[in-house]
């Protein structure tokens, strides 16, 4: 073999990149981090607006509808499936049975890198005093 | 014939999985045994490759010269193009991986009316490529938010500046549509150019088409056939951290996903896409262009016998000295 210090180290840099995640779940990991959602549990909150797998996944479409429903057609009314009414909005509906965002939307937001920019704008109402 | 080649086999990948986890529910073979015997398979495959590729001496330096070499020091000469020293050979390798610098100089050659023979530059592919490779290396980076836990801040970093015209909800990644973009027209590069299709082999189409379809099954699954994501990550760190687990209820689409990069990276060290660890170890662009100034001796040359003047007057002197032949030393 030939130059072979040369490709020691590249081949040991390889290996190291490519392994990477292993060593860096072994070196910082923190699995206990796994997202512990409170869910709501007054009684009359006991279902989401869509059902529980929607909005596991698409939560962010049906926040998307809404936004789009609410600002630009001014139509504010959500029918369930159930035939509940609610009130489309961030703030005044999801946050109200999730009272709790952080032990609610940030549990799976902080695990997956999600920020939504959302709260730019949107208040948290845990996290503004209402004088 | 080698596009549908190609076109089918990746169809057969995809349906093998469908038919796999849907029906068959295998989801520990797809989702823990596949991954961990590509992953194998690659990091063994490219060992070996780059094992044999270091057997092959490499003794002279190939100069392929777009720039003056080094040579009197009244010529002014190219330290990047055709460098003599360690650092200038680092330079070009640098600027060969991520700026692509020798598919920059392509040229095309048309025939005009006249007739004239032109040569004009050609950027096309260096773009394609550019903006494909460039995509692939931050999406593959993005993943990290998969990977690891927490989440290192170039992942969220990266986030941020791709998702940076916060269209629609999930936010639209510019690199989705960036690779997306490029890759139709590194398929298409090949299928109009008459010369080009001549010369493209199942080879070519094959990792293309398998790229193509980790792209779409990964945008699938970001904004239209939505999968539980926290359960994904769940299995991903259980799989690096070698305690592989399979949550319930993700989408099949993640399984497609997952399998197709499997046979990627398995496929890898037996492909073309080997050029990823090859090109550190091009000899034209890792050797200086030093000829000039270092003799180059070939280590394998065989010893060759030599029979000096010195040596040959010593043996025959005397008979030299009897013919009334001149000698150097009485
Ligand atoms: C009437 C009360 C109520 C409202 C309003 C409501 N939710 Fe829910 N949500 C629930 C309950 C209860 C559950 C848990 C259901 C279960 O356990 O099956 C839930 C579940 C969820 C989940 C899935 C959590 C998991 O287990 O993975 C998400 C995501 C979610 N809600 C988001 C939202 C968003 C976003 C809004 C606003 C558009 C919203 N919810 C509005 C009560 C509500
Ligand atoms: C630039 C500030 C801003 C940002 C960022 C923003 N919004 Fe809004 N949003 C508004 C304003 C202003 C309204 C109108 C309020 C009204 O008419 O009641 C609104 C209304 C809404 C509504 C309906 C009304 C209500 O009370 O909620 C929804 C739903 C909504 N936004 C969702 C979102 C989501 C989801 C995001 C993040 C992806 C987001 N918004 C980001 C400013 C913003
Ligand atoms: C079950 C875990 C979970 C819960 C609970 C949850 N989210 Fe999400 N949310 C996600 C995931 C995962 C994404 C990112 C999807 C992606 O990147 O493809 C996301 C994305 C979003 C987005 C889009 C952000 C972006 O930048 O694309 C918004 C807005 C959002 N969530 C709002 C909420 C709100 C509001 C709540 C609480 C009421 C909530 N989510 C609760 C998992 C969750």
């Amino acid at each position: 073999m030939y130059d072979s210090g040369k490709i020691l180290i590249g081949i040991i840099v390889f290996l190291i990149l490519f392994t990477s995640p292993t060593w860096y779940d072994l070196v910082f990991g923190t699995p206990a981090t796994k997202p512990n959602l409170v869910l709501p549990n007054k009684a009359d909150q006991k279902e989401c607006v869509m059902t529980t797998e929607y909005m596991r996944d698409n939560h962010m479409e049906l926040l998307n509808i809404w936004r789009d429903d609410a600002v630009r057609k001014g139509d504010r009314i959500f029918t369930t499936a159930s035939g509940k009414e609610f009130e489309m909005s961030l703030t005044k509906t999801c946050l109200n049975c999730h009272s709790n965002k952080a032990e609610f939307c940030d549990q799976c937001h902080n695990y997956l890198g999600v920020s939504p920019y959302c709260w730019d704008c949107h208040v948290d109402p845990k996290t503004v005093e209402i004088k | 014939m080698n596009i549908l080649f190609s076109f089918f086999a990746v169809l057969i990948i995809i349906l093998a999985v469908i038919i796999g986890v849907e029906t068959a529910q295998l989801e520990f073979l797809f989702g823990v045994i596949i991954p961990y015997a590509a992953i194998a398979t690659f990091i063994l495959g490219i060992i070996y490759r780059i094992l044999k590729w270091a057997k092959s001496p490499v003794p002279f330096r190939i100069p392929t010269v777009t720039g003056q070499e080094k040579s009197l020091s009244w010529i002014k000469s190219n330290k990047l193009d055709s460098p003599n020293s360690t650092l200038g050979v680092i330079g070009r390798m640098a600027l060969e991986v991520l700026l692509f610098r020798s598919l920059f100089r392509n040229t095309k050659t048309q025939l005009k009316d006249g007739p004239a023979l032109v040569y004009g530059s050609s950027k096309y592919l260096w773009l394609g490529a550019l903006v494909f490779h460039w995509s692939f290396l931050i999406i593959v980076l993005r993943h990290f938010r998969y990977f690891a836990e927490p989440i290192p801040s170039f992942v969220i970093f990266l986030q941020n500046y791709d998702g940076l015209f916060q269209i629609g909800l999930p936010i639209l990644y510019v690199t989705d549509v960036l690779i997306l973009a490029a890759l139709t027209f590194l398929f298409l590069r090949r299928i109009t150019d008459p010369k080009l299709k001549y010369i493209s082999l199942s080879s070519d189409y094959f990792p293309l088409f398998l790229i193509i379809s980790i792209a779409v099954t990964g945008i699938l699954m970001r904004y239209f056939a939505k999968v539980d994501i926290v359960s994904v990550k769940e299995l991903a760190i259980g799989l690096f951290s070698f305690n592989p687990v399979i949550p319930n209820g993700i989408g099949i689409m993640f399984y497609i996903h997952l399998f197709l990069v499997s046979v990627l990276i398995a496929y890898f060290p037996f492909s073309k896409l080997l050029h990823m660890p090859g090109v550190f170890l091009s000899p034209t662009r890792n050797l200086a262009n030093n000829s000039r100034m270092k003799r180059h001796i070939n280590p394998w040359n065989k010893p060759v016998r030599i029979h000096t003047y010195e040596e040959y007057e010593d043996e025959f002197r005397d008979k030299m000295k009897a013919a009334g032949i001149p000698v150097e030393k009485e």
